[in-house]
């Protein structure tokens, strides 16, 4: 606690370069000195609206393949823009080193210290910190990768056509929830190392193509011996939940670039898929650390009366969450649970009661709560973060009640528990499942294929109380993914007794995809 | 830290990505254009602006489970709940969700807007002038480079590197430059060589023969030639299209309006889609006279009606300014269909001798009132409709609303098979 006073950054609304900078190294002075954050190089871009709406139709990244479906997304979300119906988000924040966080021109001073103090620190420090982001994706490489994916696709459509490509592109983004790898393998990912190995093996392709090969009389075919059941499973590495991963490998039709673009597909969604498991614990973070950067530079002066009511309007905006019965609700708001939670850790840390000390033994009145909570946003996700550190007076505070919806109940829905001394445990568990990745994706996984045979490829979704896969949508799905494998595609809905409830069975469209 | 400006970056990121959606939307989109533009006003048109599409074979389905099984849910806010409470559904179904989240099922329609550009394109695509079949040398505007054998000046870009190395060869083998093997050949030799005397002229040759090397260039500038073109004029198909309004007393307001918005759409077409047509505005009533685009549009006037005075006008302007051997001339008439009766014969001569033979193509447009039913035709249908047997050119169509106009103009100037 260095300073006792800073001169003020700014008067009123406008802003320059000079003041952001200014800025930045005010939140650099509270963040990092005083809050201990450990961040990676930040670059700030300063974009006009339109170009926000471009980074918002490819998920946020500055760059990325051709797609229509962005183009879908981009009409739609102009349309509500022009029409007033939505606000733009203040900002856009990518996981990768230097931090890119994007600042919206049309915004105060007020608001470029709140994005600043929100993306460039708080979110920054997750990203470099969390133990899933250190283990899926690759902060260094990603901007590189997704260059490379951008001008692979581009050279695919010159050279196979851009109906081929895009054909492919649909049948690997319906797939994409199910293209992540759940456990770490061997190695970490490298995604330089990614765009050097396709080089190479195209490369290598090249150097060993011998066009007599195509001239050799084929034998007769080798009858194949009829291999047991389990070894056939375990060569073809099966069972295989990430499906996308599966066909690169094993799908017999697939053309190299075909697999190649299945390989980006699946990249990308590896590296999104910390981002759906820390929804809470990463707004939480970056709200956390607004609030308290924000606290600090105006009771250090550094930012005005008026200026301080300013961000607490957005900030309040921000952490709003109605009541379930509210029109405006809409499930629980991850900025107000994580900020909720995260407040109320400093309070347990440095004011504890007795409630606290019996329920977090480790933390209550430890005294150091930015320790503390370090320490949290490196080691847990939504799911590990609510179900150990979701306080008692939380839920009271927040009036958190369980539903249990059973449709054979006829009566209507059961109030299941609610925030009394019975409720809390079940509460809790309820709710850190609600985040569990695990439960909240329907689990489906490749179980057979016979490669020798008719190649039809089975696969089997393991039903959880009784939530079957939509319909509409699952034909859709299963149509691309037999599009892909060109051969029958089989998905049994089994519950938990091994009775089969429900199977669909997909034939590939004529010439769909594969040559 | 550093801050970047990107404001100045070209914008438009996205504009690959919204071409690639629209053309996959294309058949929907464009319906829905047509449909747009039947209720709208034709400035509105050329200003683009939100059509909203169903979402037919653009959907991104994932796999997602149904409404269907138990759902648990925490939700914050309780009031007066405790624990074994049982509180009806809300109405909507079995599950707890009114309304399936997902991208793919039960999403409404998908609404968005369309540039000005992107707009017209759709809404004109596909439309073109039948029968463009005369083409001819026109102004000058309309070249193309043909090649015209080799020059010795030129732009580097141009240089014709195999005949350049042709007439390199030739004058090295005319002057007899050393190769290369020679001299090597010789040095070798040298080396080889014990005796000094043969030694002394075996370096004295090498000595004379680099020297001719070296007055003997492998290229020489005058060996170098450039690829030469010469500007062909280019045959154009040169149109013009003659629009005859009736804007005689027997006209109301309602069929004015119509003929006007079927001009307007037949404007915005030709100027859009070719560079190289003209057009004259021609109003008749019981006397025709050429006007320019905004008196034809705007300014009102009255009288009787004469048909064959618009034609005799055209016949005129054809014979001054078109001739027909250069010209595909063609003509759009709206009319209600009023004619005196004296003037009948006179039209049906012009149009079987002067007018038909000289036109690629003759769409004749009649406004009705709203409602009205095309009971027995109007006088100039009728003869309209005897001249057709024998010109094929001829082309009726019959409009009482504003949303047929679309249509019917569509029908008029659709792209045919060739």
């Amino acid at each position: 606690m260095a300073v006792t006073s800073m001169e003020r950054l700014f008067q009123g609304a406008d802003w320059d370069f000079a003041t952001l900078q200014r800025v930045y190294d005010a939140c650099h002075t509270v963040g990092v000195s005083e809050l201990g954050l450990d961040i990676y190089p930040n670059q700030i871009e300063v974009i006009t609206a339109e170009q926000m709406l471009d980074a918002y139709s490819s998920i946020g990244m500055p760059l990325f393949y051709k797609h229509w479906s962005f183009g879908k997304h981009f009409a739609h979300q102009q349309a509500f823009y022009r029409k007033g119906l939505m606000g733009l988000a203040y900002e856009i924040v990518i996981n990768s080193s230097p931090c890119i966080s994007y600042l919206m021109e049309e915004n105060t001073a007020t608001m470029h210290t709140l994005v600043i103090a929100h993306a460039a620190f708080g979110h920054n420090h997750f990203f470099k910190n969390n133990y899933l982001f250190k283990l899926w994706t690759d902060a260094e490489g990603i901007l590189d990768y997704l260059d490379f994916a951008k001008n692979y696709v581009a050279r695919c459509e010159e050279r196979y056509g851009p109906a081929a490509v895009e054909r492919t592109l649909d049948a690997a983004h319906a797939l994409m929830s199910h293209g992540v790898h759940r456990y770490a393998g061997k190695k970490k990912l490298d995604l330089r190392q990614e765009e050097r190995r396709e080089r190479d093996r195209q490369a290598h392709n090249e150097r060993i193509f011998n066009d007599l090969w195509r001239t050799l009389p084929a034998g007769a075919a080798r009858a194949t011996p009829d291999l047991e059941a389990e070894r056939r499973r375990s060569l073809a590495g099966l069972p295989q939940e990430n499906i996308l991963y599966f066909l690169e490998k094993a799908a017999p039709r697939l053309a190299p670039w075909q697999r190649e673009l299945l390989r980006i597909v699946r990249h990308v969604a590896q590296y999104f898929y910390p981002q759906g498991q820390t929804k809470v614990m990463n707004e939480g973070t970056a709200t956390y650390v607004h609030y308290r950067v924000m606290n600090r530079l105006h009771q250090l002066g550094a930012i005005g009366d008026g200026d301080f009511l300013e961000f607490l309007k957005s900030h309040t905006n921000v952490v709003f969450q109605p009541g379930y019965d509210d029109p405006r609700y809409s499930g629980l708001n991850p900025y107000a649970l994580g900020f909720a939670m995260m407040q109320d850790i400093e309070r347990i840390v440095t004011q504890p009661q007795d409630e606290d000390r019996e329920w977090f033994p480790d933390i209550a009145g430890t005294g150091d709560a930015m320790a503390v909570l370090r320490d949290l946003w490196a080691n847990y996700r939504d799911e590990s973060f609510v179900a150990q550190f979701l306080s008692p007076h939380l839920m009271r505070r927040m009036r958190m009640f369980h539903l249990n919806d059973d449709p054979a109940d006829k009566a209507g829905m059961k109030i299941g528990s609610i925030h009394d001394e019975r409720g809390y445990r079940r509460i809790r568990r309820q709710l850190s499942r609600q985040y569990d990745v695990g439960w909240i994706d329907a689990h489906i996984e490749i179980v057979d294929v016979d490669l020798a045979g008719d190649r039809r490829l089975i696969l089997r979704h393991t039903v959880v109380n009784g939530g079957l896969l939509a319909e509409t949508d699952l034909k859709r799905v299963l149509q691309h993914l037999a599009d892909l494998w060109s051969y029958d595609v089989l998905l049994r809905e089994v519950d938990g007794s091994d009775t089969v409830l429900k199977e669909h069975l997909v034939s590939p469209r004529r010439a769909a995809l594969a040559a | 830290m550093h801050i970047v400006d990107r404001r100045l970056n070209p914008g438009g990121k996205s504009l690959e990505n919204r071409q690639k959606f629209l053309r996959r939307a294309k058949a929907l989109v464009q319906r829905a254009v047509a449909k747009s533009a039947q209720g709208r006003n034709i400035q509105d048109i050329l200003e683009g602006g939100e059509i909203s599409i169903p979402l037919d074979g653009l959907e991104e389905p994932r796999l997602h489970r149904g409404a269907k099984g138990v759902r648990e849910h925490i939700l914050p806010g309780n009031k007066h709940f405790i624990e074994g409470d049982v509180i009806p559904r809300p109405d909507g179904g079995g599950g707890g969700d009114p309304r399936e989240g997902g991208s793919g099922d039960g999403e409404d329609a998908f609404r968005f807007i369309l540039s000005r550009d992107e707009f017209l394109d759709l809404f004109l695509d596909d439309l073109e002038l039948p029968d463009l079949a005369k083409t001819k040398l026109a102004n000058a505007d309309q070249v193309k480079p043909v090649r015209a054998g080799y020059a010795v000046v030129g732009s580097p870009a141009n240089i014709a590197v195999n005949r350049t190395m042709r007439l390199a060869m030739m004058r090295r083998v005319a002057l007899h430059r050393p190769k290369q093997d020679t001299l090597e050949r010789l040095n070798a030799e040298i080396a080889d060589c014990d005796d000094d005397e043969r030694r002394l002229t075996l370096e004295a040759e090498v000595k004379a023969l680099q020297s001719k090397v070296r007055r003997i260039p492998y290229i020489d500038p005058i060996d170098i030639r450039y690829r030469y073109f010469e500007n062909e004029p280019k045959p154009v198909a040169q149109a013009v299209m003659f629009c005859l309004m009736d804007v005689s007393s027997s006209m109301s307001e309602h069929m004015k309006d119509l003929a006007k918005r079927f001009y307007m759409l037949l404007y915005i077409f030709l100027v859009r889609q070719y560079r190289q047509v003209e057009i004259v505005f021609i109003r008749h009533t019981d006397r025709a006279e050429e006007v320019d685009e905004d008196t034809f549009f705007h300014s009102p006037a009255t009288g009787g009606t004469q048909v064959s005075s618009a034609l005799l006008a055209m016949q005129q302007v054809v014979a001054e300014r078109y001739p027909p051997a250069d010209w595909n001339i063609y003509a759009a008439q709206a009319s209600d269909g009023d004619n005196s009766y004296s003037d009948a014969a006179a039209t049906e001569q012009l149009m079987n001798d002067v007018i038909l033979p000289v036109c690629q193509y003759f769409a004749y447009l009649e406004v009705d009132e709203m409602g009205s039913s095309p009971v027995s035709g109007s006088s100039l249908w009728t003869l309209y409709e005897r001249i057709n047997t024998q010109w094929p050119l001829l082309s009726l169509r019959r409009v009482c609303s504003r949303t047929e106009i679309y249509p019917v103009f569509h029908e008029l100037f659709q792209r045919r098979a060739a």
